[in-house]
């Protein structure tokens, strides 16, 4: 399973960077570090059908760091939800791929986000309606370390914790940069697992590279029960493209052709 | 003497009302149950009542997740916190999903009186309208609010509902029949029109018969709906009648006044006068001190109406 993970994500990541390249715009750095996440979500762990992308019973996935485009198209269009032709027309003008996810105009996006800590909170909300109805799917939220920095998500943190919505799994993508440098010179957020175990969270930690660690984390996530758990998930930004990983600057820059041939080489396709 | 009725306990008992129909309607809060009478509805449906905590901005994403697996969700917070605090929840996860979320917001303006400034809701009309598919409504009695509250119930999509906490008279006959989005003309009249929002009908009215009493005919009427606003009750007016006063317990920038101005502009050039809150803040008081101080009075009202002869 890990090979054939690993390939997926490989495609995915290949894909952020033709998106991005063709849209001469985008955020290829915090797309690269949650591909392989995304990859497990989609792959492996979620209960989703892509034909059936409003089924009411659906495992839902919420992208808190809407900026993640690049990783969250790349993996729907893989997982089957759209062609993966249609990644070329992201940020481009009547395109469903818009530059932050919208749930109204692409089937299979579960909350329009991009504004920072948003996510989460609706995530929070999504939970809480489906313990009301006593139905079994999950909800899953994906978030940046930098985004942590919201007030908003720990106050979404504490009506998790308060609420005790077990089935709510955020997963923070922690990469440790943010557009204007290292969280820890812009905002410190760490210590990131005490923060949301004193909010009454149950805490798994992994590399966010290794897709067993993160098949592994999510069965335990599963598991767990009476409380919300969070993955905080050691990740590289940029990861997979040597002059991407660990700089800040590729948060929200386009590669020029140049570039974005060195990365998919990197990345394992043919150009 | 008509009955002395808040619009928020008008919301609380057609919340209750709408709760025994519907198992699908979630109510929010923001702990202010008390204040803005959710507390009937916790009582009634404990399960169905989401408290919070001192987190507005939260419970309106929350209110958008819900929403999002099929509930109705009546989000309940003072104007203040609602719709300023939370205005960018409001605008991107709630609006632009166009989210079934009610958001009834109480304690408007500066009705509010003692607490002052910080919790005088004067800017809520203007921002809220300003949002893409946004309804605004501001029922002026206890049989309009609960009617409007209940056809709000009945539409999928996001409302900005604005309640007062201040007794206000019943106005409205229970029979009477209300619409979103058309506006009621509670008095006829040929010389002038007052359009008012909210509890300020009770003010139009007033102003309406000081000025009978000196010859003038002055027609009222209550713009409940701000968004979309009654288009063709404004073209009438300006048409049929020399000149419009707007009266709302509100900023002149960007509420009532603006939002009829706007129309005039465009459709039938009339003159206008806006009574309101002139660009600055409140200060603790009676509410019947505040609205003297700061020009919301019905001889505030009937001198703008003889500004225009």
């Amino acid at each position: 399973m890990q090979t054939e993970l690993k390939e997926v994500a490989a495609k995915i990541r290949r894909d952020i960077i033709e998106e991005v390249y063709s849209a001469q715009s985008g955020h290829p750095g915090g797309s690269l570090s949650c591909a392989d996440i995304l990859t497990v979500l989609y792959f492996k762990v979620m209960n989703i059908d892509p034909k059936d992308p409003c089924a009411p019973g659906r495992d839902r996935l919420i992208m808190s760091k809407g900026h993640a485009t690049p990783a969250l198209y790349a993996a729907m269009a893989e997982r089957g939800y759209f062609p993966t032709e249609e990644l070329t027309t992201f940020r481009k003008i009547g395109s469903r791929l818009q530059g932050h996810p919208d749930m109204e105009t692409l089937p299979g996006v579960d909350m329009s986000t991009g504004s920072l800590g948003q996510g989460i909170s609706a995530a929070v909300g999504m939970a809480l309606a489906g313990k009301l109805d006593g139905a079994s799917y999950r909800v899953y939220a994906v978030l940046g370390d930098g985004e942590l920095q919201e007030g908003l998500v720990w106050e979404a943190a504490m009506a998790a914790g308060h609420y005790k919505l077990d089935h709510l799994c955020a997963i923070v993508d922690n990469n440790g940069l943010q557009i204007d440098g290292p969280n820890d010179e812009v905002m410190t957020v760490e210590p990131i697992g005490d923060k949301f175990r004193s909010f009454g969270w149950n805490v798994i930690c992994c590399d966010g590279h290794d897709t067993d660690q993160l098949a592994e984390a999510f069965e335990k996530a599963k598991a767990f029960e009476g409380k919300p758990s969070v993955i905080i998930a050691s990740t590289v930004k940029g990861k997979g493209v040597s002059f991407m990983e660990n700089q800040a600057g590729w948060h929200g820059k386009a590669p020029n052709k140049e570039q974005a041939e060195k990365a998919e080489k990197e990345l394992g396709g043919e150009k | 003497m008509a009955d002395m009725i808040a619009t928020r306990d008008s919301f609380s008992k057609v919340l209750v009302e709408l709760g025994e129909k519907d198992n699908n309607i979630i109510a929010m809060n923001a702990d202010l149950s008390a204040s803005t009478k959710t507390d009937a509805f916790e009582k009634r449906f404990p399960e169905r009542f989401i408290n919070a905590g001192i987190a507005e901005c939260n419970m309106l994403g929350m209110a958008a997740g819900m929403a999002h697996c099929g509930k109705t969700v009546f989000a309940s917070s003072f104007c203040m916190f609602a719709s300023g605090r939370a205005f960018e929840i409001i605008r991107n996860s709630i609006a632009h999903t166009h989210a079934n979320v009610k958001i009834c917001a109480s304690h408007a303006g500066l009705a509010v009186g003692e607490d002052g400034a910080t919790h005088q809701s004067v800017e809520d009309v203007a921002i809220m309208r300003d949002i893409p598919g946004m309804t605004v409504i501001s029922p002026a009695d206890d049989v309009s609010a609960r009617k409007l509250i209940k056809a709000a119930a009945a539409v999928k999509g996001p409302f900005y509902i604005r309640l007062g906490r201040a007794a206000a008279p019943v106005v409205y006959p229970e029979d009477t029949e209300f619409e979103i989005g058309k506006a009621v003309t509670v008095l006829e009249g040929s010389d002038f029109t007052v359009i008012s929002s909210g509890c300020m009908l009770e003010t139009a009215l007033a102003a309406a018969d000081i000025l009978k009493e000196e010859g003038i005919s002055v027609r009222v009427i209550d713009m409940h709906t701000i968004k979309p606003i009654d288009e063709d009750a404004i073209v009438r007016a300006a048409v049929e009648t020399k000149g419009i006063v707007t009266v709302e317990d509100h900023s002149v920038i960007g509420g009532l006044g603006s939002a009829v101005a706007e129309v005039l502009c465009a459709k039938a050039p009339a003159r206008l006068r806006t009574v309101g809150i002139r660009d600055c803040f409140g200060e603790s008081g009676k509410p019947a001190q505040l609205y003297e101080k700061y020009g919301l009075t019905a001889a505030d009202v009937a001198a703008a109406v003889r500004s225009l002869k």
